[in-house]
């Protein structure tokens, strides 16, 4: 170039870098078919077979579809959050994608808000889905009051940024991309038999119950149920309450927590890298 | 603005016990295409990591474009480019658009199309990466490090796997970068790579410099002997000679025509690195030199 440039030239700024990033990611994502299906569409696949299938089958005192729903939707937000990011990163740092993005000026700030832009995107975008499978096709029972859906609200989006967070600092354990789909899908998968999704917390072990809670995915089953199921159903909840302040308790934690991981393990490169 | 890009003196780099970089000294002034050769293990690509800002150094001071790679920010991450030597990954969109988004990243980017236009991509800026050949895909790559405009572009083994046609119209884009004024610090393992484009090459070897100069006088080559060979009587028969005209016309007047399967060789690039390298072995500290021509 010509030679003439000075050090006060002035750099893009990290809110349009990290809009650009978010919309490259959202576009991107959309065009992985893999991805699309067994992160984004599986719970509402989940949702229609279970609400085909299990209607009338078990006494759950109220349509399948509507037992189902909270635990599912609770699900498919960390799906998209903890699934997407931890196995996400880790493949784009194990080939050298983050590297090549630290080589530029990009504000490392702004590869975040992307990600954040993108996770987002598809929490909106699965709560869209789900609500509306329910609705639609089967008649399914939305949030019934204005606070109901408030707490839907905070729970998507407290819920989002834990297991977003989570899955950031998950992505930093895994040394090659194939092992971050082992060590993000493994531990989720148990979670999901855990936490309320398929099986009411109830049932469960006091043992396995205790360890269930220490993640959030349990929290955000239970704050879901919360906005979904008539308050008469809380007596079903294991403590014969919603416990809200404790799932605002509990995610708000993992917020904190996850950050913190993150901070401490965040690599734009892999070991081998140096 | 100084006329020297890189600076860098007494470099050193230790992993464990391990000298990795023992002490290099470099100096490649504004718009050089100056190119380090080595063998794998001598120390080419961590000192080019230390120069890029990638990984920091044990000793030794260095200057690139005036600031310290390890603690240099945005600005200076603006002024340079890098073309990676693995493939990485790119995310899932048109070619046009990744290079539109990195584009973003700089303060005074080239134009996006210009720059496809230069890298020969220009009919494959609506594919996907993910669709491109090897060497398509290393034109992306190098379109990416140049985007923004850098005064010093770090390439690294960037014609690895390319077919030879291929690579001939990759060095052109490198001469065109060149002509343009851009320093570029190229790392290669093929010594006809580096003999075509480099003002100067540096031989690395054990994490040290074993020589430096214009490859045509690298190691003492242009004063070197040169050899005649030729065949008599079904014999091969050869001498080295400082003046290999004078042999070949003392040969020319002792047979009737054509001397049979004559020969004039000078050490080439190759022969001259190989050598050094095996200097380098009887140090102690070679014995990958297959691997490196491999």
């Amino acid at each position: 170039m010509s030679g003439t440039r000075i050090d006060d030239v002035r750099l893009p700024g990290t809110l349009r870098v990290g809009l650009s990033r978010g919309w490259l990611e959202i576009r991107s994502f959309v065009r992985e078919w893999e991805s699309v299906v067994f992160t984004f569409a599986l719970p509402a696949l989940i949702l229609v077979m279970f609400a085909s299938i299990f209607d009338g089958m078990f006494d759950m005192g109220m349509p399948a579809v509507d037992h189902y729903l909270p635990g599912l939707f609770a699900m498919g937000l960390m799906s998209v959050s903890f699934q997407t990011l931890g196995a996400g990163i880790a493949t784009e740092r194990d080939q050298g994608g983050l590297r090549r993005l630290r080589g530029t000026p990009m504000p490392p700030t702004a590869y975040f808000l992307g990600k954040t832009l993108l996770v987002f995107f598809l929490a909106v975008g699965q709560a869209v889905l789900l609500l509306g499978v329910a609705a639609l096709a089967f008649g399914g029972q939305m949030p019934r009051t204005g606070a109901d859906w408030l707490t839907l609200v905070w729970v998507l989006v407290l819920g989002t940024t834990a297991c977003s967070l989570l899955g950031i600092a998950v992505s930093s354990l895994a040394r090659t991309a194939q092992a971050a789909s082992t060590i993000v899908v493994v531990p989720f998968l148990a979670l999901q038999f855990t936490s309320g999704v398929f099986v009411p917390v109830t049932v469960l072990p006091d043992g396995v119950l205790a360890v269930a809670s220490l993640f959030p995915l349990l929290w955000m089953a239970q704050g879901m149920r919360a906005a979904f199921y008539p308050d008469g159903m809380a007596a079903l909840e294991a403590s014969g309450s919603w416990d809200l302040h404790l799932v605002a308790l509990a995610l708000g934690a993992w917020c904190v927590v996850g950050l913190v991981l993150v901070l401490l393990t965040f690599r734009w490169k892999t070991r081998k890298d140096g | 603005m100084s006329a020297t890009v890189i600076e860098a003196s007494g470099l050193l780099k230790k992993y464990g016990d391990h000298l990795a970089v023992a002490g290099v000294d470099l100096a490649v002034p504004r718009g050089e295409v100056f190119s380090l050769l080595g063998p794998n293990g001598a120390g080419k690509s961590t000192t080019v990591e230390i120069l890029e800002g990638f990984r920091r150094r044990d000793g030794g001071t260095v200057r690139v474009l005036g600031a310290d790679p390890q603690s240099a920010g945005r600005a200076w991450r603006a002024r340079i480019g890098i073309v990676w030597q693995r493939e990485t990954l790119l995310p899932k969109v048109p070619v046009r658009e990744i290079v539109r988004h990195f584009a973003g990243n700089y303060p005074s980017p080239r134009g996006v199309d210009e720059t496809l236009e230069l890298v020969g991509l220009t009919g494959k800026a609506r594919a996907l990466a993910d669709s491109l050949s090897g060497g398509q895909r290393r034109r992306l790559d190098v379109a990416l490090g140049i985007i923004g405009g850098p005064e010093l572009l770090f390439l690294d083994e960037p014609t690895t796997g390319f077919d030879p046609r291929a690579r001939r119209d990759f060095w052109q884009l490198i001469r065109d970068l060149a002509g343009q004024g851009t320093t570029i610090l190229l790392t290669t393992h093929y010594l006809e790579e580096a003999e075509a484009l480099a003002d100067r090459v540096c031989v690395l070897a054990g994490g040290r410099v074993r020589a430096l100069g214009a490859p045509d006088t690298l190691g003492g080559r242009a004063t070197a002997q040169a050899t005649v060979s030729w065949s008599e009587r079904g014999v091969r028969r050869e001498i080295r000679t400082d003046e290999p005209t004078r042999a070949v016309a003392e040969l020319a007047a002792g047979f009737p025509g054509e001397v049979p399967e004559l020969r004039v060789h000078r050490p080439t690039l190759e022969e001259v690195y190989l050598g050094l390298i095996d200097e380098d072995e009887g140090a102690g500290s070679g014995g990958e030199r297959a691997e490196a021509l491999a």
